[in-house]
């Protein structure tokens, strides 16, 4: 099957009401995935990224082609905002043969190259050094290019992590590390896995700028990365940006997280919706008008209902494909 | 044609790979300024300067991601790491990162990336540096093992590696560091097929590595006695070229394996099972010779007792090529 790209609505333009859209998106397949999942067309678990889609939204906005990012285990935000067909990427995690790699790699380590997402990642923490080494390798091309590292505050307490702050730190590379701070390591609250609120002050063991970001302000999420990118761009080194952000779902869909969080606290979220908090400050400066907001949402289901409906015809991979890829052939093997 | 050591042809292969790829660059502590704790990267970095011969943080996790990192943005890494020992530091990089990365993309993604390192037993290394723990990266689909035996198979091997496209561990036995021989030009071969350097009749002896200089060494004695030793250098030890040793196995219907690492899963016990699987139906004999099922102790007589000698691997043979066959 081949997917004439159809990106998501208004990728590379980057208008208020375009970035809303985009958070939107995200917000939509990753409930239209629960649902799928729920019906058993979803082979593995969904991690949805529900509550944190200010974070992969406003850093994309700021990001330009030939960037690249490094996701985590729950990338269907980074994967949109880099420009990745909902189509494609939706077939994927389906395991189908249309996806972005065939449905070898599902939800923990899709990627698309060609979107400069280079991958999502089923080990915490995993991603950060190969997103320092991209940022290496873009700088020995000789380009100007940034790339971006996403991961939890429990990533934070990885020895990649350490490791990839200070290579990149010491090596001057052009980076951001962006830490999606959702107080919670799975199950594990953060003031029970490390002993400071904001990881931002880690930077300043690497001689790196560490800041806090209310991630779920879109507005404030770019304004931060915004100089970080000029920073990385001009050569002069990576930035940590800490951005608090709530995750509203559990870990992965068969956690209700109410073991280690009330009801309560998952619905005092809602208070700091990215989406909605975007929606009324536009609707506010009469950019935005409830019509339009409905057309916007209306067009945005229709793209995701087009994407279930294309990823599922897409069929599975043949029992051969099994045996396929295992090692990249050469005219050396 | 130049006599090299091992460890001078694999620096001249450096120089001249740099020379002819920009996308070669060079990651590793101490590779630089000090040109490598083994003296293969001297010189490198003043020719070719520090953006691409890179000294790293001691960071074997950030070192090798971040040569997955570059090679997926179109570069072509070669990281050092210090001892093999080491690597093991960042298997998550190695195992989970770099060998899945082809495969998890449904072929779309390639990762030209060469890991060095050393292994090998002494001296006086003790037990956290003298480990040859290639026997424990056999069951990773996606990862390439080559051993070179020589000078020569360093050279062409080496540039092998950095030509493919998967990510490839290329141990050099620190025993053979400092071997000398003519570098000639080596019928050309896939990087992962195994090479006959002699042929027999009577018994087949698979080796890598150190391990190929004694076989050929004690099958040039055991001629003298008319017992002929067909030995095969395996160059990759992941993949194994299993066609190369079952037709041989077929052929002389012995086979002994050495091995450098600890008896015990790994290499030797993978090649038997190739011949008692593949060769049927002439059943052949099969019959490892390997390291001590040990760690390797510091004091050096305890040491010197971990490798097979060269009595032992003579013994080996000749044992087998005169035991009956059922």
């Amino acid at each position: 099957m081949n997917a004439q790209a159809e990106r998501p609505p208004n990728t590379q333009a980057n208008s208020d009401v375009e970035l809303l859209g985009r958070m939107l998106l995200v917000r939509r397949l990753d409930e239209r995935l629960l649902a799928l999942q729920k019906q058993k067309l979803v082979p593995g678990h969904t991690s949805p990224y529900v509550g944190q889609e200010a974070i992969a939204v406003g850093v994309a906005a700021e990001l330009s082609p030939g960037d690249v990012v490094a996701s985590h285990h729950r990338p269907t935000g980074h994967a949109l905002a880099a420009g990745l067909d909902p189509r494609r990427l939706l077939a994927e995690l389906m395991g189908r043969e249309g996806g972005y790699c065939r449905g070898k790699a599902g939800k923990h380590q899709v990627s698309s190259l060609e979107h400069g997402f280079l991958g999502a990642n089923g080990v915490v923490g995993g991603g950060i050094p190969i997103a320092v080494g991209a940022a290496l390798g873009l700088r020995l091309r000789g380009t100007d290019r940034v790339a971006v590292a996403y991961f939890g505050d429990g990533a934070s307490n990885t020895g990649a992590f350490h490791e990839a702050l200070n290579l990149a730190a010491v090596w001057d590379l052009p980076l951001l590390f962006v830490c999606e701070n959702n107080g919670y390591a799975f199950s594990t609250r953060q003031q029970d896995h490390q002993r400071i609120r904001d990881i931002a002050e880690r930077g300043a063991g690497y001689g790196m700028p560490g800041q806090v970001v209310n991630g779920n302000d879109i507005d404030a999420v770019r304004a931060a990365a915004r100089p970080a990118v000029a920073r990385a761009r001009a050569g002069d080194g990576p930035t940590l940006l800490d951005m608090k952000t709530h995750r509203w779902y559990g870990q992965y869909d068969a956690d209700d997280s109410l073991a280690y969080r009330t009801q309560l606290e998952i619905d005092s979220y809602k208070a700091h919706c990215p989406i909605e908090t975007c929606r009324a400050r536009l609707a506010a400066r009469a950019e935005l008008s409830a019509e339009a907001f409905e057309t916007l949402a209306g067009e945005i289901q229709a793209t995701i209902e087009r994407a279930v409906e294309w990823a599922t015809a897409s069929p599975a991979s043949p029992l051969s494909e099994r045996d396929w890829h295992v090692y990249a052939d050469s005219d050396v093997r | 044609m130049s006599a090299l050591t091992f460890q001078q042809a694999l620096r001249a292969t450096h120089f001249d790979l740099m020379a002819e790829d920009p996308r070669v660059f060079i990651i590793g502590e101490d590779v630089g300024v000090l040109g490598g704790a083994f003296g293969v990267t001297e010189g490198l970095l003043k020719r070719f300067g520090p953006e691409r011969v890179r000294d790293a943080p001691i960071s074997e996790t950030a070192i090798i991601g971040a040569a997955i990192g570059a090679a997926l943005v179109g570069m072509r890494p070669i990281c050092e790491m210090q001892f093999v020992d080491f690597l093991f530091v960042a298997l998550d990089q190695l195992l989970h990162q770099a060998a899945l990365a082809h495969y998890a993309s449904g072929g779309a993604n390639a990762l030209p990336l060469v890991i060095r390192a050393n292994y090998g037993v002494g001296p006086g290394s003790g037990p956290q540096d003298s480990g040859t723990l290639y026997g424990a990266l056999l069951q990773f689909p996606g990862l390439t093992v080559l051993i070179p035996s020589s000078p020569a198979e360093a050279a062409c091997l080496l540039r092998q590696a950095v030509r493919d496209p998967n990510p490839v561990l290329f141990l050099e036995p620190r025993e053979l560091y400092r071997t000398i021989d003519l570098v000639p030009k080596l019928p050309a071969l896939p990087m992962t097929s195994a090479r006959v350097l002699r042929r027999g009749d009577h018994l087949t002896c698979v080796a890598a590595g150190s391990m190929v200089r004694k076989a050929l060494a004690a099958a040039d004695r055991l001629e003298a006695e008319s017992i002929a030793v067909e030995v095969i250098d395996l160059r990759c030890v992941m993949p194994l070229d299993a066609a190369t040793i079952i037709d041989s196995a077929a052929r002389t219907g012995r086979v002994l394996v050495l091995d450098e690492a600890p008896r015990g899963g790994g290499m030797a016990a993978e090649v038997v099972a190739l011949v008692a699987e593949g060769a049927s139906p002439h059943r052949p004999l099969a019959r490892r010779l390997t390291a001590a099922p040990t760690p390797v102790a510091y004091a050096p007589h305890l040491a010197a007792t971990t490798l097979p000698d060269a009595a032992a691997i003579e013994a080996a043979m000749r044992e087998l090529a005169r035991e009956p066959r059922p």
